[in-house]
């Protein structure tokens, strides 16, 4: 097993106010991590702060992953380096198409590993799988992108777009979020299909329910931005019956 | 330092600034020996240009009276232009440029020349053109042409300088000259009609679809058009044509004015679309040097079903300001306007269209996209005139604005009379910016900021851009890519 993500105790300020205060965690390559916990805690600064995002400023500690400290790339450096995050809220950019956006994100990856642009047929070949496993119909491909897409297809076009950019690291920003529960399926059988011994993923949520159909290695109780307790699948099953205020007000 | 990108507002602002700050490096100058009349205006410079030109009688009539009825208008002033004052006695108004000067082969042009080429996707055979090699070293060029000429010359189209069919279309010139555009119309257009270099003549026969787009990429028996162009384009009954003006590759040009007039004549049935491409030198970051782009371009549906189509791509100049336009005479005719405008660093573009309904039962939509860079103004001015007789007639105007960074002005100014009670009319407008979000997506899926920006534009852009001729859609993608990114560090 490889280290692919290795944080410690790491220190994010949004503007003047600390989110993250101490967070240590470390992913092993083929590891599902989930990150649990209520509302505010600092889930998805830790995603984005992970991504690059500059609103999000690292006071202390590190982020080192394969071996570089994040905080030298730029943010499409981290991401053709292999890290994805799947949005909380995908925003939508009209009228370019999600056909080209993701050929534009592909033919930037190989630039970046020094490969020619994938050819169009190749490339639509892998589209047509790869939308079909998250349920996607080809009319939505030339629509742009997530422009006038419902809740639930804005969630499963990030996980279309994962599968497509074959990430080592995929975040996942409250994914499950607004799935009712046929979307979550489809959600889950996308990510399921990602999991490998070569990649890792780290998937944040507020509910048990994904991770029904996600068996996660870890879960993490997020807190005041740290970790306040780690565990198995049993210990989301505990939340879901007992909530969050036992661990964080004992 | 991308990372940084979005630290804070200001921070933001000088990173687009710098993002946007990259100089005009693709401009090129060809050194052209010339006959060269002068720099004045008078009388007798308006005769020598006709007889320069061995003209016709009448048009050299025309001429005169278009001189003394600009003689005696003011410059125009608009309000959303700032316009440094123009010595029209600076000018000189004839210019013949030698052909035999150029570079002899693509191999002594300026590589970043044919870098940017590349870049545009220009074929091969056209890049030669453009750099402004001699024309008889250009041996594919000559081969595409002769073939070119002689399927128009079997469909019995027209397709010649202004100053040729001068000479050998007389009566067509005499016939529609100044139909469209009279020389009254504005001060720019009188001071056209006086002087007006050279330009295109077009003409369709009744019932001919012509067999290919019309470029002037082909009219390569005049080099250069100069800064008073004149374009004259006539369809006959039934007949159909679309006509491209201008390229993607950048243009310099040493002559600050450029007023061009442009008239399209659509009969019964007839369909005239015009696109074009303007790439001209907007001037440096201080908008130094840059092009006065001031053109008048009308159309006239004049018969039952016509239909004229205008589409621009507008991103080059220091000034632009032009309206093509569309005259709905006839009952049942259809016009239209796409446009985008593209302005960056001190550009301003003031443009739009009138769609004046006369016809029963006419038709017009506008869809014009403006973006605007840096501390750039973009000005749509449009309007939708239904007259008393245009009984069941509509108009479509959706007007969407764009900004990029927090220094750029984007104006809309529709204007709309209605004279019946039949009349529908629609307007949907937006303004929006590049989102700081939108941007940390895309390069959050491994996509450079330039390429993100790129991305954004050409998305916001597509319906306009659907309306060119495939090939040139692609050149165009990649001209405002460049224009932004060329516009960019």
């Amino acid at each position: 097993m490889t280290k692919i993500l290795s944080i410690k105790d790491l220190h994010v300020d949004v503007g003047e106010t600390a989110i993250v205060n101490g967070l240590n965690l470390v992913i092993e390559s083929g590891e599902t991590h989930a990150i649990m916990g209520p509302n505010g805690s600092g889930k998805s600064t830790l995603a984005k702060t992970i991504a690059g995002h500059p609103d999000y400023k690292i006071r202390s500690g590190k982020i080192i992953y394969m071996d570089r400290d994040l905080s030298e790339l730029s943010i499409e450096d981290r991401s053709n380096l292999g890290v994805f995050l799947g949005f909380q809220y995908p925003i939508e950019i009209p009228g370019l198409s999600n056909t080209a956006f993701l050929k534009a994100a592909i033919n930037a990856k190989r630039k970046y590993q020094g490969l020619d642009d994938l050819s169009a047929s190749d490339f639509l070949i892998d589209l047509k799988e790869k939308s079909q496993m998250v349920d996607i119909e080809q009319k939505f491909l030339s629509r742009g992108v997530n422009e006038g897409f419902s809740g639930g297809e804005k969630k499963r076009n990030e996980i279309l777009q994962m599968l497509m950019l074959e990430p080592t690291l995929a975040i996942l920003d409250e994914t499950d979020s607004g799935l009712d529960i046929d979307s979550m399926k489809v959600v889950a059988s996308g990510v399921n299909a990602f999991r490998n011994e070569t990649t890792s993923s780290l998937i944040i949520t507020h509910y048990e329910r994904l991770l029904n159909y996600i068996t996660p290695d870890y879960v993490h109780v997020f807190h005041n931005g740290a970790i306040i307790k780690t565990g198995d699948i049993q210990l989301a099953k505990d939340l879901e019956d007992r909530g969050y205020e036992w661990l964080t007000n004992p | 330092m991308k990372k940084n990108l979005m630290n804070d507002t200001n921070n933001k602002n000088k990173e687009i600034n710098e993002f946007l700050n990259k100089s005009y490096e693709y401009g090129f100058t060809t050194e052209i020996e010339s006959e060269t009349i002068p720099p004045g205006l008078d009388e007798e410079v308006v005769r020598l240009i006709s007889k320069m030109k061995n003209e016709p009688e009448f048009l050299l009539k025309w001429r005169l009276k278009a001189f003394n009825q600009w003689k005696k208008m003011p410059q125009p002033d608009w309000a959303k232009l700032s316009i440094d004052p123009i010595d029209y006695q600076s000018i000189s108004y004839f210019s013949k440029p030698k052909q035999d000067d150029g570079p002899k082969s693509l191999d002594e042009v300026d590589p970043k020349l044919l870098e940017t080429y590349e870049k545009l996707g220009i074929p091969l055979h056209e890049r030669a053109k453009l750099a402004g090699v001699a024309v008889d070293a250009v041996f594919d060029s000559v081969s595409v042409v002769t073939t070119f000429k002689d399927k128009l010359a079997e469909a019995g189209v027209i397709f010649c300088s202004f100053s040729e069919a001068a000479l050998d279309h007389p009566e067509l010139i005499e016939k529609y000259l100044g139909t469209v555009v009279p020389i009254k119309d504005n001060y720019f257009a009188a001071l056209n009609s006086a002087v007006f270099s050279d330009g295109t003549f077009v003409y369709i026969p009744k019932d001919v679809r012509c067999p290919m787009e019309l470029s002037t990429y082909f009219r390569i028996n005049e080099a250069k058009t100069g800064q008073f162009e004149r374009t004259l384009i006539v369809a006959e009954k039934g007949s159909y044509v679309s006509y491209l003006e201008g390229c993607t590759a950048p243009m310099r040009d040493e002559n600050q004015l450029h007023a061009a007039v442009v008239e399209l004549v659509a009969h019964k049935d007839a369909e005239i679309k015009y696109s074009t491409v303007q790439n001209w030198y907007p001037g440096d970051e201080e908008g130094k040097g840059g092009i006065y782009n001031f053109v008048t371009k009308r159309g006239d549906c004049k018969g039952e079903n016509s239909k004229i189509s205008w589409t621009q791509i507008e991103t080059g100049s220091a000034i632009t300001w032009k309206y093509p336009s569309c005259i709905l005479r006839g009952d049942n005719s259809t016009g239209e306007f796409h446009s985008i405008a593209l302005t960056n660093n001190l550009q301003q573009a003031d443009t739009g269209t009138k769609m004046i309904h006369l016809g029963k039962n006419t038709k017009s939509k506008i869809i014009s996209k403006g973006i605007s860079a840096k501390s750039s103004q973009n000005t749509y001015r449009g309007q939708v005139t239904m007259s008393k007789g245009a009984k069941d007639s509509r108009n479509f105007t959706q007007c969407d604005s764009l900004l990029i960074g927090s220094n750029a002005g984007a104006h809309t100014f529709p204007s709309i009379d209605v004279m019946n009670p039949s009349s529908i009319l629609e307007h949907e407008a937006t303004t929006s910016k590049i989102a700081d979000e939108q941007l940390f997506y895309c390069m959050q899926r491994g996509i450079s900021e330039e390429d993100a920006i790129g991305l954004i534009v050409s998305g916001f852009c597509k319906e306009v851009l659907n309306e060119l001729p495939m090939e040139f859609a692609v050149e165009a993608r990649a001209l405002l890519q460049v224009n932004l990114e060329g516009a960019i560090g």
